[in-house]
């Protein structure tokens, strides 16, 4: 054990006395908002894809949009995260001819992918809401549009509330290969840590247990929010 | 008011309505009647195009509301609906329940006059004869504030004003289907379409229903109820229609209809019934 404290000592001295902890709280900072942003953006994405796979499907357009989310959602489920970083920060940006920031890349990716499995979640949520919804919604004269908006995805959100929280641990943890790109997250942090000593043991150690604090937290928000959303199932 | 014409519907090869032609005036109280299965839900379904009608016309406030290219939802104002399992929104509290599509439809429609108000002026800079700006009379507050006023007034009507901030799942069974009456109501609807509205309810909560039935029939409303209440066709409906495989067999009056029915299925489902 006196070789372990040795390591922790090693360990401080460069988190600590050298300031390695700043370049720890800038690879939470992004860590976070890429997964946080890519959430957003996924959920935004996914809704939407989600409300055109459930619109009825006997006229053209509706047809036609349907199938290119299909599209899209078999093309983001079908690769890894990983290869879709790589692909839109080395192919697809250089042919487009956009420079962007490795983060900016990475949220965007994160959206695009989380988009695709959130519109799957997303759908199933907007089905187990009772179709005498939308049908009620449609008799007062609201459009389908509307009807979607205010009264079907709410409670779609709040049945699917528990995924989506496993959907945002997951990104959390997926976060961990925007090094791939050169975006500096919490793993690049600790890396350089350890890089700076010989010493990987105790910062991958410090590493494991920010995520487990990361992933403990977010259960415990969402078993919160839970809790306040059932205040409309509850009966007298 | 509203005049079926030859109303056909089909799901694939399923002929569920085979040619239904009624007229129903202002006023009229209209039951349907018939075995289960016959096509009385198809055919309200149809009244409002909740279910697309695949032939026929319905003419209602003189518009073919069955033609595709109508805007349905602006005709759904005037149409409420009450279905048998109530459909309150469960994310929305009673109250809320009751305003949502009064404040959403009309403030709506402010946001199109404004729209239009604001083309009008541009286009009218390059016009000799100015156009007429729609007078705007009221703002989102009014409206939001007018609409709880009714919704408060409508939930006194049904003696249910202290339950305005409750969501609907802490209700019973008749208060929900009196809080669905009266959201329809709040459209001032030219008529209601009720869809087996007691058939989920206890038995001890149907006379509240159809109590506030009864108040509305009273009051004029134009009403075409589907229903197996018997008792309470016989007392309020002023026509009563008798449906079997999608087409109607008799058409009478109350004391017609169940003393001196004609169609012999007609005869045969009474003597199952009564
Ligand atoms: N959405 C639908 N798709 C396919 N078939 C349908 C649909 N809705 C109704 N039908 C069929 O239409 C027929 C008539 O149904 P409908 O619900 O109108 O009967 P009903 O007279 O209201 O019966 P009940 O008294 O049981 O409510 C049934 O054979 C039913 O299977
Ligand atoms: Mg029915």
């Amino acid at each position: 054990m006196g070789n372990f404290e040795q390591k922790l000592e090693k360990f401080l001295e460069i988190f600590i006395d050298q300031n390695g902890y700043v370049k720890v709280l800038e690879g939470l900072k992004n860590t976070l908002i890429i997964a946080v942003l890519g959430l957003i953006i996924g959920i935004l994405i996914g809704t939407l894809i989600a409300t055109v796979r459930v619109i009825p499907k006997y006229k053209v357009l509706p047809r036609i949009l349907n199938g290119f989310c299909s599209f899209y959602v078999g093309m983001f489920r079908g690769t890894p995260m990983v290869v879709q970083l790589l692909v839109f920060y080395y192919v697809m940006l250089p042919i487009m001819g956009v420079h962007m920031p490795s983060v900016q890349v990475a949220i965007l990716v994160f959206g695009l992918n989380s988009g695709a499995y959130i519109s799957e979640i997303m759908r199933s949520g907007i089905l187990s809401v009772d179709g005498g919804q939308m049908e009620a919604g449609r008799a007062v004269g609201l459009s389908f549009g509307t009807t979607m908006i205010k009264i079907v995805i709410p409670q779609a959100v709040k049945n699917i509330l528990p995924t989506l929280g496993n959907e945002f641990i997951a990104l959390i943890k997926e976060t961990s290969v925007v090094s791939f790109i050169g975006a500096a997250d919490l793993y690049v942090a600790f890396n350089l840590i350890g890089s700076n000593s010989y010493e990987f043991m105790v910062p991958y150690l410090v590493m494991a247990v920010i995520y487990i604090i990361l992933v403990l937290l977010i259960s415990l928000g969402i078993k919160i929010m839970e809790r306040s959303l059932r205040k409309s199932d509850r009966r007298n | 008011m509203i005049d079926v014409i030859n109303l056909e519907k089909k799901f694939g090869d399923n002929n569920v309505l085979n040619g239904i032609s009624i007229k129903i005036e202002k006023g009229d109280i209209v039951c349907v009647i018939g075995p289960s299965g016959s096509g009385k839900s198809t055919f309200l379904r149809c009244l409002n195009c909740m279910e697309d009608p695949t032939g026929g016309q319905i003419i209602f406030n003189g518009v073919d509301i069955a033609d595709q290219k109508v805007d349905i939802n602006i005709h759904r104002r005037n149409m409420g609906m009450v279905f048998q399992h109530f459909n309150l929104f469960n994310n929305k509290t009673v109250i809320e329940n009751i305003m949502l599509a009064p404040i959403h439809v009309q403030c709506q429609d402010l946001k199109k006059a404004k729209k239009t108000n604001r083309l009008t002026k541009i286009t009218n800079i390059f016009r000799k004869d100015k156009k007429e700006l729609i007078p705007i009379t009221t703002n989102k507050a009014e409206i939001q504030e007018k609409a709880k006023k009714q919704a408060i007034s409508l939930l006194e009507r049904i003696g249910l004003a202290d339950k305005a901030d409750v969501y609907p799942s802490t209700l019973s069974g008749g208060q929900k289907q009196r809080v669905a009456i009266v959201r329809s109501l709040a459209m001032n609807p030219d008529v209601i379409l009720f869809d087996e509205p007691t058939s989920a309810l206890d038995p001890e909560m149907v006379g509240e229903v159809l109590d506030l039935m009864k108040s509305l029939a009273r009051e004029g409303m134009t009403m075409i109820i589907v229903t197996h209440e018997m008792g309470f066709a016989k007392e309020v409906a002023n026509k009563v229609i008798f449906i079997d495989e999608g087409q109607i067999l008799e058409s009478a009056s109350p004391d017609e209809f169940f003393n001196n029915p004609k169609n012999p299925r007609l005869k045969e489902f009474l003597s199952k019934v009564l």
